[in-house]
């Protein structure tokens, strides 16, 4: 992990983060670099913390401890290591600089596909209507749904939901990505082409942090692999080492052991 | 029974009905906005809010839907200008105490709703960097909306029957022109009916203009 955190410094950069839920810890001191470009996965046992991790980046949850920096700037608390809680306006504007891509989808049900993806560029990003209609048929053509631009959301599929999901995120410009297992509530036909809008995203260089139960997605797209268990981080590494069955990091092997064993 | 029906009295008198019946909206419709502004303000407020806040909002609530409507018509048009300097008119009067009514039956109305909208909704609104009045404007006003819709349309209809409790303090809408003509002319059996008709008749044409919303927003869903 060292070797890629100290060249250049790291967009996203975790550390030691911790968060309880009254008494149960969900996050015990995470620690994790995201370096511009990159992807990395988030692996792990369902109740590891993945979830909330990704969920503390754009603090959609706070966090006890620990620090959370994207580009050098702290997310949810003021510098100067207060603890105090950044303004609502504050927050709102540093999660426009991360997109997040829901597992259910969460399009704003009563806009079409182009006016979910315009409302963060008119009210955020101050974007005329008519210039932030061409940005959003630009990203609904990049996900395939250039026809589907006045469609509501109940006319499309799930697949077809989650695509415009990913299309409001990246139409943001976001410095880093958030998917949080974008494919676990499509049906096993729509999970294609789904990642296949994220494979390409990759191709242009959008650093992602993602957390996702295809594991044969994370092998292929992923620089590398977070293995989480137990809200810990576990194992990190490039994804032949990680997903190797032969593995010396016995949580890891217990955990693609049942995975291969339920999805083979 | 000897009971002959004979309209011809009602129609000689249709112009109490007819304008009673204009009275009759006229009422509904300003009482409804203002319950609709009262509702929504204290719902948002309620939902944000700590507990002190919503003790006092629930107790609104809770006051106005535990007490007869003719009860506080008497209050506010009998009661209040003895307590206090106030002077109105028996209309206004009413309109007052039918807009506060109203108000605690929409607060209801819309903070269930507001409720009811999906986390995962507010969450995107936060995740693309909206400001909470944003997220509350773009986002979940909307959403509640569309949830509440078919709630409300019973609300309003509820509400606009209400307005007959005015004859009461002798505010010359419907049921108050149905009165007049019943002591003028002693058809009660026909003023009755016609007048039921007419309720009945406003009460439908409501019901489908608001359905026509609904099925609208529904599509829409």
């Amino acid at each position: 992990m060292s070797d890629a955190s100290n060249a250049h410094p790291a967009l996203l950069d975790v550390r030691d983060v911790s968060k309880a839920f009254g008494a149960v810890e969900v996050l015990r001191s995470v620690s994790l670099q995201v370096k511009r470009g990159e992807v990395v996965t988030v692996i792990g046992p369902s109740g590891s913390g993945k979830t909330t991790l990704l969920r503390c980046v754009n603090f959609l949850e706070s966090y006890d401890s620990g620090s959370i920096r994207i580009d050098g700037r702290e997310v949810g608390y003021r510098e100067a290591g207060t603890r105090q809680r950044r303004s609502e306006r504050d927050l709102a504007a540093m999660r426009a600089e991360t997109g997040m891509v829901f597992q259910s989808y969460n399009l704003f049900p009563h806009l079409t596909a182009a006016g979910n993806i315009m409302l963060g560029l008119t009210k955020v990003r101050g974007k005329s209507q008519a210039e932030a209609r061409t940005v959003a048929e630009h990203w609904l053509g990049r996900v395939g749904l250039a026809h589907k631009a006045d469609s509501l959301p109940a006319e499309l599929s799930g697949g077809q939901q989650q695509r415009v999901g990913i299309a409001r995120a990246v139409a943001m410009e976001p410095k880093i990505l958030l998917l949080d297992e974008i494919t676990s509530a499509l049906d096993p036909e729509l999970v294609g082409e789904v990642l296949a809008v994220v494979r390409s995203l990759a191709e242009d260089g959008m650093t992602m942090l993602m957390v996702t139960h295809e594991m044969a997605f994370a092998r292929d797209a992923s620089s590398r692999i977070v293995f989480m268990a137990d809200g810990g981080v576990s194992a990190v590494g490039p994804p032949k080492e990680i997903l190797a069955a032969e593995t010396t990091n016995e949580r890891l092997r217990t955990f693609l052991a049942r995975f291969r064993a339920s999805h083979f | 029974m000897g009971y002959a029906l004979n309209f011809n009295l009602i129609w000689r008198h249709f112009d109490k009905l007819w304008g009673g019946l204009l009275l009759s909206l006229e009422l509904a419709v300003i009482s409804i906005t203002i319950g609709v502004v009262i509702g929504l303000v204290l719902a948002v407020w309620y939902v944000s809010a700590g507990r002190v806040v919503r003790a006092v909002i629930a107790g609104y609530v809770e006051f106005i839907r535990n007490v007869p409507l003719i009860l506080l018509v008497y209050l506010v048009f009998y009661g209040l200008p003895t307590v206090v300097d106030l002077a109105y008119s028996a209309p206004t009067s009413f309109v007052l105490t039918l807009s506060v009514y109203s108000g605690a039956y929409l607060v209801e109305v819309f903070r269930s709703g507001l409720e009811a909208v999906p986390r995962g909704q507010l969450d995107a609104g936060k995740a693309i960097g909206l400001t909470p009045w944003q997220r509350l404007l773009h986002v979940r006003l909307p959403a509640m909306l569309r949830i509440t819709l078919p709630a409300l349309s019973n609300t309003f209809i509820s509400l606009f029957k209400d307005t007959s409790i005015a004859s009461v303090i002798s505010v010359p809408e419907l049921t108050f022109g149905a009165q007049w003509i019943n002591f003028n002319t002693f058809r009660i059996v026909e003023v009755y009916l016609v007048t039921t008709a007419m309720y009945l008749v406003t009460g439908y044409i409501m019901l489908f203009g608001l359905r026509l919303v609904e099925r609208r927003s529904r599509a829409a869903r």
